[in-house]
This record gives structure tokens, C-alpha cells and sequence, in this order.
């Protein structure tokens, strides 16, 4: 039985994920033999973990739903964005009548996004079902070309509160640091502890667990049922009396959301809002890291989005100090296998798709 | 037939055009706005299209052969980039040395178009996904040789070019005293510096006379007849190209010290040559087939997959020499970056001169260079006059280049999402029929 069990496992993993996972294994051990602060290793793997969680949970509806891997996800980072910048624009108008916490200000800028993402996500949805078959290229150049008008509107948005603007010139800045409105960290220091050296950011943690526990209900519920019958097989879902269409709008918007919320965290956590060119390449991260989970372009489940995190995020922390002990151009070598396995992963999975007839 | 009545015409030229004419008038508002001196502005849209030219042409062959826009080619660029680090570290400049480099880079090109087709094959229907993900990827791989390798375990001692720690190569290679020029001033290295580069004005004035005469003797051979309307449009528009080009001369304003590098002309011109003769050759012929329509090219005994791997060696192989013209001609490049952009701009410009996934011709890439890098001169300078700031109009062209890329895919994934709907419905109202 688990024989059994483990070849099905083995087959599913497929060769490419057995030598990232063997790859990563290779990092931990010499991490152990290089006698690396694994303390602190374990301690920034989480925080990643947990920096990343939503955004690579925001994957799973848009391939449930059967568009794929949600290259366009910076549509949702950009709404997210948005909503941050506005929050931070309101705790300064209101200066002096009303004082917010961190926390506040944090939840609202979640919800100034919802509207901005709820709306571009089923247009965006709207688009894509013109496009079937041509979802991953679109979608990447939705990404692309929302990203670079938005850099004109990170210009002309008419923002006042100092801390955002340049002080000469016209815009808002490349980063908006979120420490000043005490927005930073502000998750991931809720009942924060210390398990020995580990520092473990429970808020974070907690947050990505919670949606992604939400996930796992809507998945369950009529309509998410319905949703991965249409990302299945369309045409026995549309004879089913399932609207495809309209599965798919949800399933975008739905990643579109997810998209505005996780990079709220990811902001939070990295204290800084990054505008401009900084969400261009987001979305590849999160395809890359989903597929790493075990997710195919059609198929994902939040076990994948979990085991992707902790692989994919797990590699970036430990390989950096490693690659420091081989060779003098350290940082240079995280990026670089960064960029090789992420790719390749994602390329790996396209020529799994079959040939697309 | 009833010869359609000109509205009509108009209309559906409209249609089938709209990228091109949205180009054109925000070019020409562009250049307005922009205010921008007529000398500079020939100056620079001299430079860009000899040096973009070549890279544009080479996307051509793999839409024909229905892979869509090779993006892809990016790995062309890199091979380029590698050899001529190389070519700068042995000290081979001028001429000779660009010649050295075209030999060099074309096995290693072909090599890695050969592997990019195979990948295709495995990605049929997703190859411009893949081929810009594989861009990706190649940077990776690049980064890693040129970053981590070269100086440390390929040894290579040039102070010049490898970083001061011994190991990787630096992020800018300087040019200027080895490829630079190479090709565009051919003559430099024999003291002839104007060798094969006349002005401006007598070059316009060589191609309106020579190129009307050519034009006509042509159409004579052929036994083409030209319609009234055409030959007089023809002859306007030499005569005015040629009353430019004296006037220009009598003048002796700056626009005289413009000059053209003729031999990268030709290089170009042999590429565009090369091109209308291969589709002529069988080759060419099945590649159209595949391209049209690869279950039909398959009953009809073409080797599909072969000549789609076939297809992408040449646009590769076309690629890398296009990016050594583009290289040789800036005179320095960033070893980590000087690739990147070369997919998004090259595709961008065949698109805004009307090519689509499916259909590209030498005529849509040579306007297109031309739109696309108008619009590229101008909108920074636009963009100051306007708002005060050139930022924005850097902003906007980048925009521009991606939007332009994702409105044409959307439409035609939209335009044949429909037409499979439409041959569906008709394929379905035949069978009730017929029970």
C-alpha cells in the first residue's frame, strides 16, 4: 500500500521537481557541513514563506478555472499597490482628526483594493474568454502593459502625502517605505515568538493559512465545484448547464484579488511598497513556484501551493550563503539559479501540456 | 466581379491597418508636439533603422512558417554578445573583425536554434509563451558563463574586459577601439573614412531616380501593367523625394553632414533579397504549407516538424547577425542587459507595420522600424514639451511597445476563436441539413 502510495507520488513529481527537490536537499546538507546559522536560515525561509503565500495562492483559481497559470497576476499587485498608496494618502489627510493603528491601515488598504481588483479582474476575465487558447501570452502581456501604463499614473496620480512624493519633481517614489505609518512588519510581529534562535512571524503565517483555508472551502463549495468542472472539461460542463464563461470570470477575478491582497503582504512584510518597475516579473516568481508544488498548467490544489512555497522559497534563502562559499560573486549566484530554475520549471510544465492539439 | 466602390475599399483597408495608421498619426503628432529639429531627428531615424533593420527581418520567416513572433530570438542576440566578447579579447577590430564574428556566431546560433525548434515542437500552440520564457531562462544560463565562469575556470586575462576581482566579465564592453563602426564605416581602418558613406541628400536623390527606373524596367520584364494612378503616385513621389534632396544640396544646410552606411544598406537589402527568393525555393514552399496549415502539410508528406525547426535556425542565425550589426553600430553594450530588449522592440516594430502572427512580409518590417522608431525619437521630446518632464514620454513609448504587442495578440487569438466558432456552426447547420 505505501509502495503503492509512493510510486503514484513519484510518477506525479515528475523529474524535473525530483531534481529541484534533490537540488534542495543537496543546499540543506551543505548548509549543515558549511555550519551556516540554520536558525537564521529558518527563520528568513518562513518569512518568505509567508511573504509569498498569497500571491502564489492566487494561481490556484485561474488554473482551477482552466486559464492557466495567472501570468497577469500583476493586474492584481497593481490594484494592491493602489490600495496601499491610498491608505497611506488617507492616514495623511486625516491627520489630526482621526490616528490609525498599523493594523488599520493595513486593512484598509486591503479594502480600497478589493474595489480596483474585483473590477479590473472581470475585465480582465471578459478578455481572456476572447483569447482561449492564447491565455499564457496574453495574459503576460496584460501583465506587461498594465505595469507600464501604470508607471505614467504613478506620475500623475494626485497624491499630496509627503512621504510618498519625490520631494522635487513630478510622482510618487520608486518605494514607499510603510515604516513611518507603523504598516511594516505589522504581521509579521503579531504574536510573534522565538522558538530557540527561530523567530517564528505567526501573523504572517496565520494570514496565508487563513486564506488559504478559505480556498479550500470555496473549492468545496457549488460554485468552486462548479468552477473546476469547467476548467476540466469544458465542453462537459457547458452540457452539464455549468456557464464556462462565467467560471472563468470567477476564477480571474478571484486570482485578481488574491493578487491585490498578497502583495499587501508581501509589502508589509518587506516594509516597502515597490512601484514602477518592481511588479513587471512578480507573477513569473509565482507560476514558477506553483508548478515547482506539483501543479500542472490545468491542474492545482493547495497542497501544491504549500509544497511550492516552502521548495521554491526554501531554495532562494539557502542557496545565496551556500554559493558564498564557492565562489566570490555570492549574490550574483542566488539570482542567477533563481532565474534558471524558475524558468525552467515554468518551460518544463509547457512542454508537459501536450501539443496543444 | 463588381470591383468593390471605394468606401468600401477604404474601409476594409481601415480594418485590416488600424495598428499602422494609429502609429502613423501619433507619430506625426509626435513629431509635431515634439518640435523637434528636422536635421536631429534625420540624424537619429538614420541610425535606428540601419541598425534595427536586419534584427526586424529576421522575425519573418517563423511567422510564416506559423509559429508566431519569435521571441526567442533573444537567444540570437546573446550568441552575438558572446562572440564578441571573445572577438574584443583576441583584438580583431574594424571590418575583419565584424566578418570574424558573423562566421563565428552562426554555428553557435544554428545550435541553438536547432534546440529552441526542437522545444517548440513540444510546445506547439504555445511557442511564443515558451519563447519568451526560454529568453528567460537563457539569461540564467548566460549570467552563470559570463558571470561566474569566464576568469575563473575558462581563463581569460584582459584587464579591459574581466572584472577587477579576475573572475566575470564586466558589465559594460567598450567597443569603440576594436567592432565599433565595423561595418557601418568599413573604410576606417584604411584611413578612407567615407568609403562606401555618401550624404544624406544624394543618397535620397541615387534611390528616387535609380529606384522609379528600376521600378519600371522591372515591371517591363515582368509584363505587369502598372494602372495610371499608380505610375503617377510613383513618379510624384520620386520627383518630390528628388526636389528635396537638391534643394537640400543647393543649401548646403546640416542635413548634408548626415551620412548613410551603404554596406550595412546592402547587407540589409541582401537579407530582404534572400527572403522573397527562399519562399520561392521548395523549401519555402512547404514552410508556407506548414504554416497554413500543419495537418495538410503532413498529408502532403512534408516533414512538419523538421521544417519548423529549420524555420527557427534561420530566423536564429539572422538574429545574432542582426545583433552584431545593432551592437557594432552603438559602439558599447551592457553584457547583462544590451539583450533583453531586443524581443519586445523587434516584435513591437514588425506589428506596427501591420504584420500578425500569422502574416509578416519585408514591407511590414521595413515600415515598421521606421514607425516605431519615430515614435521612439520623438516622445521623450514630446513628452517635455508637454508635461515638463521626458520621463513621461519614456514611459509612454515603452507602453506603447507592450500594448501594441498584447492588442494584436488579443486580436487574433479574438479573430480565431471566432472564425473556428463560425466553421463550427456552418459544419454543424451542414450535418442537420443532411439528415
Amino acid at each position: 500500500m505505501l509502495r503503492k502510495a509512493l510510486a503514484n507520488f513519484l510518477r506525479d513529481f515528475g523529474p524535473a521537481r525530483l531534481i529541484i527537490f534533490a537540488f534542495f536537499l543537496f543546499l540543506c546538507i551543505a548548509a549543515v557541513l558549511l555550519r551556516l546559522d540554520l536558525a537564521e536560515l529558518l527563520t528568513s525561509s518562513l518569512v518568505r514563506i509567508g511573504m509569498w503565500g498569497v500571491l502564489i495562492l492566487s494561481m490556484l483559481p485561474a488554473i482551477v478555472a482552466g486559464i492557466g497559470p495567472n501570468f497577469g497576476v500583476s493586474l492584481g499587485i497593481l490594484c494592491g499597490l493602489l490600495g496601499g498608496l491610498i491608505s497611506l494618502e488617507a492616514a495623511y489627510r486625516l491627520e489630526g482628526t482621526f490616528t490609525f493603528s498599523g493594523g488599520d491601515l493595513f486593512f484598509a488598504a486591503v479594502l480600497f483594493s478589493l474595489p480596483f481588483a474585483v473590477l479590473a479582474g472581470m475585465g480582465y476575465g471578459w478578455l481572456l474568454n476572447r483569447v482561449k487558447g492564447s491565455e499564457m501570452m496574453i495574459a503576460t502581456y496584460v501583465g506587461f502593459s498594465m505595469v507600464s501604463i501604470m508607471k505614467l499614473a504613478w506620475l500623475f496620480l494626485p497624491f499630496t502625502n509627503p512621504e510618498m512624493a519625490w520631494p522635487i519633481g513630478r510622482g510618487v517614489r520608486v518605494q514607499v517605505s510603510l515604516a513611518n505609518r507603523g504598516i511594516a512588519h505589522i504581521l509579521n510581529n503579531f504574536l510573534s515568538f522565538k522558538i530557540g534562535e527561530v523567530v517564528i512571524p505567526t501573523g504572517l503565517l496565520l494570514f496565508f493559512a487563513i486564506c488559504s483555508f478559505l480556498m479550500w472551502l470555496f473549492m468545496r463549495s457549488k460554485t468552486g465545484i462548479a468552477m473546476r468542472a469547467a476548467g476540466d472539461n469544458p465542453r462537459f460542463a457547458t452540457a452539464a448547464g455549468i456557464n464556462v464563461n462565467r467560471s472563468r470570470i470567477i476564477g480571474t477575478t478571484l486570482s485578481t484579488v488574491l493578487g491585490a491582497v498578497g502583495i499587501l503582504v508581501y509589502a508589509q512584510s518587506y516594509g516597502f511598497i515597490q512601484l514602477y518597475e518592481g511588479p513587471m516579473f512578480m507573477p513569473f516568481v509565482a507560476v514558477a513556484a506553483i508548478l515547482i508544488g506539483g501543479a500542472s498548467v490545468k491542474k492545482a490544489t493547495i497542497a501544491h501551493v504549500i509544497i511550492g512555497a516552502v521548495l521554491f522559497l526554501g531554495i532562494q534563502v539557502v542557496a545565496v550563503p551556500v554559493a558564498n562559499a564557492f565562489t566570490s560573486d555570492w549574490a550574483s549566484m542566488g539570482e542567477i539559479s533563481r532565474k534558471i530554475i524558475q524558468n525552467g520549471v515554468i518551460l518544463y510544465a509547457l512542454t508537459q501540456t501536450g501539443s496543444g492539439e | 466581379m463588381e470591383k468593390p466602390i471605394f468606401s468600401q475599399r477604404l474601409k476594409a483597408f481601415t480594418a485590416n491597418n488600424v495598428v499602422t495608421i494609429m502609429f502613423v498619426v501619433l507619430s506625426l503628432l509626435g513629431y509635431l508636439v515634439s518640435g523637434m529639429n528636422p536635421f536631429l531627428f534625420l540624424l537619429d531615424i538614420v541610425n535606428r533603422v540601419s541598425r534595427n533593420a536586419f534584427l526586424v527581418l529576421s522575425l519573418i520567416i517563423p511567422v510564416t512558417a506559423g509559429m508566431g513572433l519569435n521571441f526567442s530570438i533573444v537567444l540570437g542576440a546573446m550568441a552575438a554578445q558572446a562572440v564578441m566578447i571573445f572577438v574584443t579579447h583576441w583584438g580583431v577590430t574594424g571590418l575583419p573583425g565584424i566578418l570574424l564574428c558573423m562566421v563565428l556566431v552562426t554555428p553557435l546560433s544554428a545550435i541553438l536554434g536547432y534546440l529552441t525548434g526542437r522545444l517548440f515542437n513540444k510546445t506547439k500552440g504555445q511557442e511564443m509563451i515558451a519563447g519568451l520564457i526560454l529568453g528567460f531562462f537563457a539569461q540564467g544560463v548566460y549570467e552563470l558563463f559570463f558571470l561566474q565562469l569566464v576568469g575563473g575556470v575558462i581563463p581569460m586575462n584582459n584587464p579591459a574586459l574581466v572584472m577587477s576581482s579576475g573572475v566575470g566579465i564586466r558589465t559594460t564592453v567598450d567597443l569603440s577601439r576594436g567592432l565599433k563602426y565595423g561595418l557601418d564605416q568599413p573604410g576606417a581602418g584604411w584611413n578612407m573614412p567615407n568609403l562606401l558613406r555618401p550624404t544624406l541628400p544624394w543618397t535620397a536623390a541615387a534611390v528616387a531616380v535609380l529606384g522609379l527606373a528600376g521600378y519600371l524596367i522591372y515591371c517591363r520584364k515582368k509584363g505587369a501593367r502598372l494602372s495610371k494612378s499608380k505610375l503617377a503616385l510613383l513618379i510624384t513621389g520620386s520627383v518630390i523625394l528628388l526636389s528635396w534632396s537638391i534643394y537640400q544640396i543647393q543649401s548646403g544646410s546640416m542635413i548634408n553632414s548626415i551620412r548613410i552606411p551603404l554596406l550595412t544598406w546592402f547587407v540589409i537589402l541582401g537579407l530582404c533579397l534572400f527572403i522573397s527568393f527562399f519562399f520561392q525555393t521548395k523549401l519555402g514552399q512547404d514552410m508556407r504549407t506548414v504554416g497554413q496549415d500543419r495537418e495538410v502539410a503532413a498529408v502532403a508528406g512534408i516533414q512538419v516538424d523538421k521544417i519548423r525547426i529549420i524555420a527557427i535556425i534561420m530566423s536564429m542565425i539572422m538574429a545574432s547577425w542582426g545583433h552584431i550589426i545593432f551592437l557594432q553600430n552603438i559602439g558599447t553594450f551592457s553584457t547583462y542587459g544590451s539583450h533583453e530588449q531586443v524581443g519586445l522592440y523587434s516584435v513591437a516594430a514588425i506589428l506596427v507595420g501591420g504584420a500578425t502572427v500569422d502574416r509578416a512580409g519585408i514591407g511590414h518590417a521595413l515600415l515598421g522600424v521606421l514607425l516605431f522608431h519615430t515614435l521612439f525619437i520623438v516622445s521623450p521630446a514630446a513628452g517635455r514639451r508637454l508635461f515638463g518632464d521626458a520621463q513621461v514620454g519614456e514611459y509612454f513609448r515603452v507602453f506603447v511597445a507592450y500594448g501594441v504587442i498584447g492588442v494584436t495578440l488579443a486580436l487574433h487569438a479574438w479573430k480565431r476563436l471566432l472564425q473556428a466558432k463560425n466553421k463550427r456552426e456552418t459544419r454543424e447547420t451542414a450535418g442537420e441539413a443532411e439528415e
